[in-house]
């Protein structure tokens, strides 16, 4: 099948055959959880049930969960309001996180972050922000506290094309690399800042003006986590060896309108579907579908893993639309320390 | 006159005044789009071409102080933002650059600009994408502050703004855009710095910003019905400079005054208004200023917690009851606002 001609079969023999078995199955129920769990939310969507703005991860699953696989445990991820799939890669709390979206008393924030600013620091996604690119400099102080505490720990921000048009991106790269702090930048390239295209945004190539800086850049447009993970894995070695921040460009094609559960190729601001129709062949889905198959695993099998995350993702939907809503008193909660 | 929207009147306003001064330009992040801020920026660039109205990448500190850059040569930015959240990434420009440009150059420079930003509410638009910040902006001297209620309202006053030869700053919140009301055609100015008495009445004033004045009509109505009180409203519309006079003629006729401020309370507009009216009306004044506004706590997004957050026409109705002695009506069966059930107009 097509995807035979697109995997990297080098990268495939690299690894022993059963770890390699092991972490593509990983990978794929990471990919496969954010994409049903989205699913999900555009099905309830239209009940108002979910009073929250969302802004859905639909065709950048291959970025978050190649990345978050490469990290360990206490590596710190941080993001934006196109959070979800970053929650779901460091969280297995899925009750929480449909509680929040249904800003329910079970949720990850009792219901007061909502879609746009929903963490989860016990996993180590500690804050997201629906301010364009106002996770950066937190993600440079925290990079700054880890190497203070001297963890061996590093600290992922992730950001889209556009957080880079603002001038705290660039503070925040120059402070990283003066200071070498132990810091991965993770640009989610989809080439859109809401309608608008990054050729009426930016006059300079994301790749070369971060590398001018002294950070150690890896640009990519591929849809295949495992290739991610490699990438970033060795990212993180680098880190942590040569205290030289490295930042990864990242490209992916976004399916929805930009806030909302719909498409909305027909406004017009960016073409038709089939101008897309290479990113939706290698949707990332199916290219880790089709790379389990390859590796040998049996379709039954695949069969019982998205069982169980389709199963798990029902369950959690149910519990957060039965769970009760905060009581009032919860308002004034939690404003001061 | 023609009845129209408030985005309408925002919209047309634009137009015109594009079309009366080739100085005058639009820009900011969205503003292009099929969407156009609301409606508010549809076919401007279609009508006036991408040198008049362009988007801008997302860099609102630069494009804040572009403005000023391109004011203090002799052309009229008005710069468009979606949210008052997004245009502080512009503070260090207002408070620092703005505000004391004119009075640095010993009055040689001046500064026509005009800043746009939507307040945000509704549908979780919680503590990032829903602040109104018109005191925090109000409280730097060289800065005027405008927020227009009615489509009247939005044309007069962003006709006088856009003319104006000092940066003011026009904040609409979201919820007004479909509100309908007469607007006069051609050319209508209101000056900066006078309220509009959006409802007359002798018992109790409220003097209410931006939304507070669709909550305050509501109250003051069902106060009306349920104890044949008749309320006075008044909508400084621009919080400075400040129409002292009107607030202080109908606190001095009434003797009661609350302050219904779309904002939260502390060291906030209405802890001015109270202290202006304390002052001014202390013979007069039968009981002390009341204020409402937002709980002093970021904005949730939950809707039974968002609902706690905001102040209502329920709250105003009780405490007028409160302050006037009356026992408090049986609310049941009155409908109130809500992000499904917005006010149409006409005001
Ligand atoms: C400072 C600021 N300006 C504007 C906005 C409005 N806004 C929300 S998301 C967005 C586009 C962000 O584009 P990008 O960073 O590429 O992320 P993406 O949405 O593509 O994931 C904009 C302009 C905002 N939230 N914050």
């Amino acid at each position: 099948m097509f995807l035979k001609s697109i995997i990297n079969e080098d990268d495939c023999k690299k690894r022993t055959a059963m770890t390699n078995i092991e972490l593509n199955k990983e990978l794929y129920k990471k990919i496969y959880l954010m994409r049903k769990a989205e699913e999900k939310i555009q099905e309830v969507y239209y009940t108002d049930v979910m009073k929250t703005p969302v802004h859905l991860s639909l065709g950048e699953e291959a970025i978050v969960a190649g990345v978050c696989q490469a990290l360990s445990v206490d590596d710190q991820v941080y993001g934006t309001c196109r959070g979800h799939a970053l929650y779901l890669a460091r969280s297995k709390n899925l009750g929480a996180f449909y509680g929040e979206l249904c800003g329910k008393v079970t949720g990850v924030a009792k219901g007061k972050a909502g879609s746009m600013h929903i963490s989860c620091p016990e996993s180590g996604f500690v804050a997201s922000s629906a301010i364009v690119s106002s996770t950066i400099p937190v993600a440079l102080g925290a990079a700054f506290a880890a190497k203070y505490k001297k963890s061996n720990h590093i600290v992922a921000v992730f950001f889209g094309d556009g957080a880079t048009e603002e001038g705290v991106f660039w503070e925040t790269l120059n402070m990283a690399c003066l200071k070498k702090l132990p810091i991965l930048f993770v640009c989610e390239d989809n080439g859109m800042a809401i309608h608008a295209q990054i050729k009426d945004r930016q006059n300079y190539s994301i790749p070369e003006a971060t590398r001018s800086f002294g950070l150690s850049v890896h640009s990519d447009d591929t849809t295949d986590s495992e290739r991610i993970y490699s990438i970033t894995e060795q990212a993180v070695q680098d880190i942590k060896k040569t205290d030289v921040p490295h930042l990864l460009h990242l490209k992916y094609h976004r399916y929805l309108e930009h806030v909302g559960v719909n498409e909305d190729y027909s406004a017009g601001y960016r073409g038709q579907k089939d101008d897309y129709a290479d990113w939706y062949a290698r949707d990332p889905v199916l290219f880790q579908r089709e790379k389990l198959k390859l590796l040998g695993i049996i379709g039954d099998e695949i069969k019982l893993m998205e069982t169980e995350i389709d199963q798990a993702i029902n369950e959690s939907t149910k519990l957060a639309l039965d769970a009760p809503f905060p009581a009032d008193s919860e308002l004034f909660k939690d404003v001061y320390a | 006159m023609k009845t129209i929207t408030y985005r309408e009147a925002i919209n047309q306003t634009l137009v015109q005044e594009m079309e009366r001064d080739p100085a005058v330009f639009v820009y900011g992040l969205d503003v292009t789009d099929h969407k156009g801020i609301f409606g508010s920026t549809l076919g401007i660039e279609d009508k006036f071409g991408a040198e008049r109205c362009f988007i801008t990448p997302l860099s609102e500190d630069a494009m804040t102080g572009f403005a000023l850059g391109a004011a203090i040569n002799g052309l009229r930015p008005v710069h468009i933002h979606q949210r008052v959240d997004f245009m502080i990434l512009g503070m260090n420009q207002f408070s620092n650059m703005y505000s004391s440009c004119r009075y640095m150059s010993g009055g040689k420079l001046k500064a026509p600009i005009v800043v746009r930003a939507v307040i945000g509410r509704g549908w979780g638009q919680s503590c990032q994408h829903s602040k109104s910040m018109h005191s925090v902006f109000a409280h730097i001297p060289g800065l005027k502050v405008v927020l227009p209620t009615t489509p009247r309202d939005a044309k007069g006053l962003l006709t006088t703004a856009i003319r104006d030869d000092n940066p003011v700053i026009v904040l609409e919140h979201r919820w007004l855009y479909d509100i309908e009301g007469e607007v006069p055609e051609g050319d209508y100015v209101i000056p900066i710095g006078k309220a509009n008495i959006v409802r007359g009445g002798s018992e109790i004033t409220v003097i209410a910003t931006s939304w507070m004045n669709v909550e305050a009509l509501k109250a003051a109505e069902v106060v009306q019905r349920k104890h044949g009180v008749e309320v006075e409203i008044v909508d400084p519309r621009t919080v400075y400079p400040l129409d002292e006079e009107t607030i202080v003629a109908s606190v001095k006729k009434t003797g009661h005054c609350i302050v219904a401020d779309y904002d939260w309370v502390f060291c906030g507009f209405s802890a001015e208004i109270a202290a202006m009216v304390s002052e001014r009306c202390f013979k007069e004044l039968k009981t002390p200023v009341s204020r409402l506004g937002f709980a002093h706590t970021p904005c949730p997004t939950t809707r039974p917690l968002e609902n706690k957050f905001y102040p209502s026409a329920v709250e105003i109705i009780r405490m007028v009851e409160n302050k006037l002695g009356l026992e408090l009506a049986d609310l049941r069966g009155e409908e109130f606002y809500s992000y499904e059930n917005k006010f149409k107009g006409p005001f």
